[in-house]
Order: C-alpha cells, then sequence, then structure tokens
C-alpha cells in the first residue's frame, strides 16, 4: 500500500512564492486588482514589505485581511504603488523638454499632456512650470494620472517636506529653470505648497494602465519610471495604448533607463533623444508624418 | 551548493579600488554572469564601467531592465536604481525607497538573485562602511548558495564585511587577493 504523499518539502522562500501567488489571485478575485503581470522579484518585495509595515507575521494573513475587512483595499495599493517622485528628477530630460519638444508642441494650438504615474504630482508641477515659463501653458492641458487614490490627493494638495527643496531647486537651475524654484512655492514649518495656480490646466484622475483604456489625444506622454514595474506583456500593452493616445508625430517620454527596445512598439516610434527616453510616434522607415 | 551559474558582488566605500584588484585577478573564460552593486555617489556609473573595464579581461556593463544576465559579463547596477534579478533571469529596476539609505543597495540584488538562483549562486561582499548586503548574504546562504565575505582586517572600510559576519556568517573569509582566486577555482567547469 501506497503511503499518502506528504506535503511537498519547501524552502521559506518557495513557501512565500506560493503565498504571494494566492495574496495576488485574492486581490484581483475580490477587488478586481491585477498585480499578475508586474515584474515579480520588486513586487514580491513590496508585499513582504506590507507584511512588516502591518506586522502580519505572513503573506497569507495579509490575503485574509484583504478578502474580509473591507477598509484593507487602500492600505494594499499604497503599499503596492511606489509612489517615489522628485521634481525635476533627471533635470537633462527637462532641458531636452524644454528645447526640442516645447517648440514643436507651440505650433498646435491646444496642447494635450498625458503624464502616467504621477505618483505625488512632483513631475506635473515641474512641466505646468516648464510650460508656464515656455509661455505655453494658457493653451495646455494636463491629464495626470495614477492608480493610486491617495497618491492623486496628495500631488492635488501639492504639499511636500522642506528639506527636499535644496535638492528640487538645483534640478530646476540645471533643467533650465529662468527664475528662483522658491518663486513658485510657499514655506512654513517643515513644509513647502507648491503654488496652486500651477494646477489650474490640471486633471487629476484615476487611470490604471493595467485595464484601462485610452481617454484622450495627447501630444506628449510622459511616462517616467512606471514601465520598470512592469513584465514584458504588461510593458507592451501600456506602449500600445501610448501609441492610441497620441496625435501622429505626437511624443513619449520614458524613465531613462527604461527603453523601447524590448517592445513591439518600438517599430511605431522614432526617437528623437535616445538616451534621454524621448520618441515621436511615427515610423522610422516613413519618418515622421 | 551546487555548480555556480551566477556571481553577486557588493560593496561600499573603497569599493572601486577592491572591485579593480578582484577583477583583474579573475580568468576571462569564468562562463558565469557577474552583477556588482556598489553604492557611488555619482549620478551614472559610466566612468565606473569605464575604469572597471581598465582592470577587468570581460566586459564591464551597465545593468539594463529586461536584459537577461549574460554569460561572461560584468553587470553593474545603474545609479539611483535598485537592481533586481528576476526568476526569469533577467534584469529589473526599481526605484522603490532607499534601503539603509542606499539606492542601489547590495540587499535587494543579493536577495532576488537568491532567489532565482538558489543553490547555484556565489555571493561575495567587499569593502564598505555600513551594514547593506548582510541580509541578503544571509538569504543566499539560507537558499543553499554560498558566501564570500573580505576579511575586514584587509578591508578599507571594514564594517560591512563585519557586518556580514555578524548577521550572515561566511563559507569563506579572506583577504582581497585571495577572493579571485578562489572563484577562479570555484567556478571553471
Ligand atoms: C516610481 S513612481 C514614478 C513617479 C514619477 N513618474 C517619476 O519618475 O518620478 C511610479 C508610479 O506609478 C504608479 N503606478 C504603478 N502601477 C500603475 C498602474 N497600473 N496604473 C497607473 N499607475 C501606476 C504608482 O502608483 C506610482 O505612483
Amino acid at each position: 500500500m501506497n503511503k499518502p504523499a506528504g506535503p511537498v518539502r519547501t524552502t521559506d522562500t518557495a513557501l512565500e512564492d506560493i503565498e504571494v501567488e494566492l495574496f495576488v489571485r485574492a486581490l484581483k478575485l475580490r477587488h478586481g486588482y491585477d498585480f499578475s503581470q508586474y515584474a515579480p522579484a520588486s513586487l514580491k518585495r513590496r508585499v513582504l514589505q506590507l507584511v512588516q509595515s502591518q506586522q502580519s507575521g505572513t503573506v497569507s494573513t495579509l490575503t485574509t485581511r484583504l478578502l474580509h475587512e473591507p477598509g484593507f483595499l487602500p492600505v494594499v495599493l499604497e503599499g503596492l504603488s511606489v509612489p517615489v517622485s522628485e521634481m525635476f528628477r533627471d533635470p537633462d530630460v527637462f532641458l531636452a523638454l524644454r528645447e526640442q519638444v516645447f517648440p514643436v508642441l507651440a505650433s498646435y494650438p491646444q496642447i494635450n499632456i498625458w503624464q502616467a504615474g504621477c505618483a505625488h504630482g512632483q513631475e506635473v508641477y515641474s512641466l505646468a512650470i516648464l510650460l508656464e515659463e515656455a509661455g505655453l501653458y494658457e493653451r495646455t492641458q494636463i491629464y495626470a494620472t495614477d492608480f493610486n487614490e491617495s497618491a492623486l490627493r496628495h500631488a492635488q494638495e501639492g504639499i511636500y517636506p522642506a528639506r527636499e527643496a535644496q535638492l528640487w531647486s538645483r534640478n530646476y537651475q540645471a533643467a533650465g529653470g529662468r527664475h528662483s524654484l522658491a518663486d513658485y512655492y510657499s514655506a512654513r514649518y517643515e513644509l513647502i505648497k507648491l503654488d496652486q495656480r500651477l494646477r489650474r490646466h490640471v486633471t487629476f484622475a484615476n487611470h490604471n494602465l493595467v485595464a484601462d483604456e485610452v481617454f484622450c489625444e495627447a501630444h506628449l506622454v510622459l511616462c517616467r519610471n512606471v514601465l520598470i514595474y512592469f513584465s514584458d506583456p504588461l510593458q507592451d500593452r501600456t506602449l500600445a495604448l501610448f501609441r492610441d493616445s497620441l496625435v501622429r508625430g505626437g511624443f513619449l517620454c520614458l524613465g531613462t533607463r527604461e527603453s523601447l527596445d524590448f517592445s513591439p512598439a518600438a517599430a511605431d516610434f522614432t526617437p528623437v533623444n535616445a538616451p534621454l527616453r524621448i520618441y515621436r510616434l511615427g515610423s522610422r522607415t516613413t519618418g515622421v508624418d | 551548493m551546487a555548480a555556480p551559474v551566477a556571481i553577486v558582488i557588493g560593496c561600499s566605500a573603497g569599493g572601486l579600488t577592491a572591485l579593480e584588484i578582484l577583477f583583474s585577478g579573475l580568468l576571462p573564460i569564468l562562463p558565469q554572469p557577474i552583477a556588482v552593486c556598489c553604492h557611488t555617489g555619482s549620478a551614472t556609473v559610466d566612468l565606473m564601467c569605464e575604469l572597471l573595464a581598465r582592470h577587468a579581461s570581460m566586459p564591464v556593463v551597465e545593468a539594463r531592465e529586461r536584459a537577461p544576465l549574460e554569460a561572461g559579463v560584468i553587470h553593474v547596477a545603474p545609479s539611483g536604481y535598485h537592481l533586481l534579478v528576476e526568476p526569469s533571469r533577467r534584469f529589473s529596476l526599481s526605484v522603490d525607497e532607499r534601503v539603509s539609505y542606499a539606492r542601489p543597495s547590495i540587499d535587494v540584488l543579493f536577495e532576488s538573485a537568491a532567489e532565482a538562483y538558489r543553490d547555484t549562486l556565489i555571493g561575495v561582499l567587499l569593502t564598505g562602511a555600513n551594514s547593506d548586503g548582510a541580509e541578503g548574504l544571509a538569504r543566499i546562504r539560507r537558499n543553499g548558495g554560498l558566501a564570500i565575505v573580505q576579511d575586514p582586517a584587509d578591508a578599507e572600510s571594514p564594517a560591512m564585511p563585519m557586518a556580514a559576519l555578524d548577521i550572515a556568517g561566511t563559507d569563506h573569509c579572506l583577504p582581497l587577493a585571495a577572493i579571485a582566486p578562489l572563484l577562479n577555482r570555484l567556478c571553471l567547469p
């Protein structure tokens, strides 16, 4: 007679992998949020961080709370999203936008910009300042989207720790800023608040790159340091979404360590400034237009 | 451990010189990919790759997201990003919060590589002024991989190897000059 097979022997990491997989399934089945196409290693890291910050002990405990506690979803989404950003992060990129992209945008009577994955809004305010200084802001509409609702609220408020101001000021100068960054915020206690007039042409909206569709016709899509979290099929889906949102000749700006090279979408875009990951919609063979 | 398939290396203060010495001793025919996380203050690692390439007998490149770990190539973590190895044995990057003040963090690289390579991974921790890498090295050992720590007495900054010995223990604790010969012995088929 055969002995019944015991449980498959697992090391601690293999057990964690099973738990993470069940957690991701639960998140999808219970709440409709699909993280199954995120890059597994970095996703697992954030799930384990959530275990720690929630003092849950195990991933399975998180899963139980996710299934049974109505208020727990926002906590999880906040933990899985990485709203880490800076104003004028990679100043060269903003300088290149100013010098290589804005002159083309200036030829449109109305300019639509989609900033996807806007985190706490640092890049939104950066863009608004650049456009203001280029004299283009009055005819611009910025759509700033993220799937993290609390990050969007934060972005709307535009309040940040004052200790960031020094780095951001340096970035702003390196990005070709015409004034002093301090002209655009007021400081109080340990905080700075961005001039809310900068928000007058910004619409903040919840948009999930995993599930949601095209919603505007954009002349520039800026999506930096979001694709690094996605695995291939989701990167491809997202890039197709950007392609379908852009007008012909429209611009796409990715993070400086992200790349189109591994994606079928590469064929649809022509590099404008390859090292800084600025592309234009239009195939290499036919050229733009 | 099983036959080694990949090598990960971590260091911070004094790391550049240590890496130069280490790489100049490695045989050019090692079939394993190497991934390096070295804390630097600079905005890019272009210069570091260039300097290291002068001492290494294999190509030194900045690691790119989605690119596979390539045999016989030294991949350096870009500045400002965490470098991870995915289960598919390709790189990914993240801008998650700093880990013990560092991004890239050695722990992040080591822990993810430990999962991807299990008992076929060698982790090497060199000179450094903080305790990054100790948890990662512990994870490598728990998953059956092999740990090599620079002897703190031999390190320009002993804090990092000391923390590793404390938290992870090690399979080998050696002066820098002895590490390349050991890797050559372990890694040649
Ligand atoms: C690291 S931040 C990037 C911030 C900014 N673009 C930058 O580069 O500084 C990544 C942002 O992408 C958002 N994100 C991640 N997955 C998303 C998805 N599926 N849909 C929309 N936003 C997403 C996160 O919530 C987070 O705010």
